[in-house]
């Protein structure tokens, strides 16, 4: 059966080499391949700093947080910040759930994510 | 059970229709007098239990079967109403003892599912099936555990 694409995700250069990643839609066990994919090609790219901005992201299960817990890993081997942003309340409540909405860098929208200093 | 379930779902074992069971689960529970915020918990759990089922259970075969039931819980003074969800597989058994979510502690990918469901539910048991496969009966009450109620929708 032909299947549609599981997640859109949308990528933008921005200034300083940045490069924001946004996906569309709802991130659970099926979704997550495509998003660790595009992650990937995000710090292939070599940005500066990776911003995923979740803004247009309606559901996230554990298998999208795992996939953003390898992208943080992905960060610290590679040298490239990572910073989460626009995350709606529902998909902040599975971080906390997990206790990991302390792990990450999040901010309110992408221009926080850039002012943020690299750490 | 003796008694029926007024919502029964069989799917096969493929994550593309887990979106489907989750707006299924959300509306059902609203419907049972859940808020928003926890008719979204609520789904979440679901997602996470059977996507277990699928990833742990069935190898991710997408040829395996996979039943959710959904029972009303009658009126209690001090809980609320409430939702019985029992989902049940033909996979691999495995002991419910050795059902156990990963320490939060340690940072890594994956494990975070059980930890999720157990944070979400105010009842999880794990059984298995006397023929074939594993039982999992979720409970929630509209006035359940404060702590669950807390978490954003």
């Amino acid at each position: 059966m032909p299947e549609r694409a599981p997640i859109i995700v949308k990528f933008a250069s921005l200034e300083g080499g940045a490069l924001a990643l946004a996906p569309e839609g709802e991130i659970g066990y099926h979704e997550a391949p495509a998003f660790r994919v595009a992650i990937k090609d995000g710090y292939d790219r070599r940005p500066s700093r990776l911003i995923v901005d979740l803004a247009k992201v309606g559901y996230m299960g554990t298998p999208g947080v795992a996939t953003l817990v390898e992208a943080l890993q992905l960060s610290k081997k590679n040298g490239i910040p990572l910073v989460l942003c626009g995350m709606t309340d529902r998909v902040r409540g599975v971080f906390e759930i997990a206790q990991l909405h302390k792990v990450f860098r999040m901010t309110p929208d992408v221009a926080a994510a850039l002012l943020l200093k690299a750490s | 059970m003796d008694e029926k379930p007024h919502l029964r779902i069989e799917l096969i074992s493929h994550s593309r229709y887990l979106s489907c069971v989750r707006e299924c689960m959300a509306q059902t529970a609203r419907q049972f007098g859940f808020a928003e915020a926890q008719s979204s918990q609520i789904a979440l759990a679901v997602d996470e239990a059977i996507a277990n089922v699928i990833k742990h259970g069935y190898a991710d075969r997408t040829d395996g079967l996979i039943w959710v039931s959904i029972y009303p819980l009658g009126d209690d003074e001090i809980r609320g109403t409430g939702i019985k969800i029992v989902i049940e597989d033909e996979a691999r058994q495995v002991e419910p003892s050795c059902i156990k979510g990963r320490d939060l502690a340690d940072i890594r990918p994956g494990g975070l599912g059980v930890h999720i469901i157990r944070e979400i539910m105010d009842e999880v048991c794990y059984e298995k099936r006397a023929t074939s496969g594993m039982r999992l009966t979720l409970c929630k009450w509209t006035k359940g555990r404060a702590g669950s109620a807390a978490i954003s929708a």
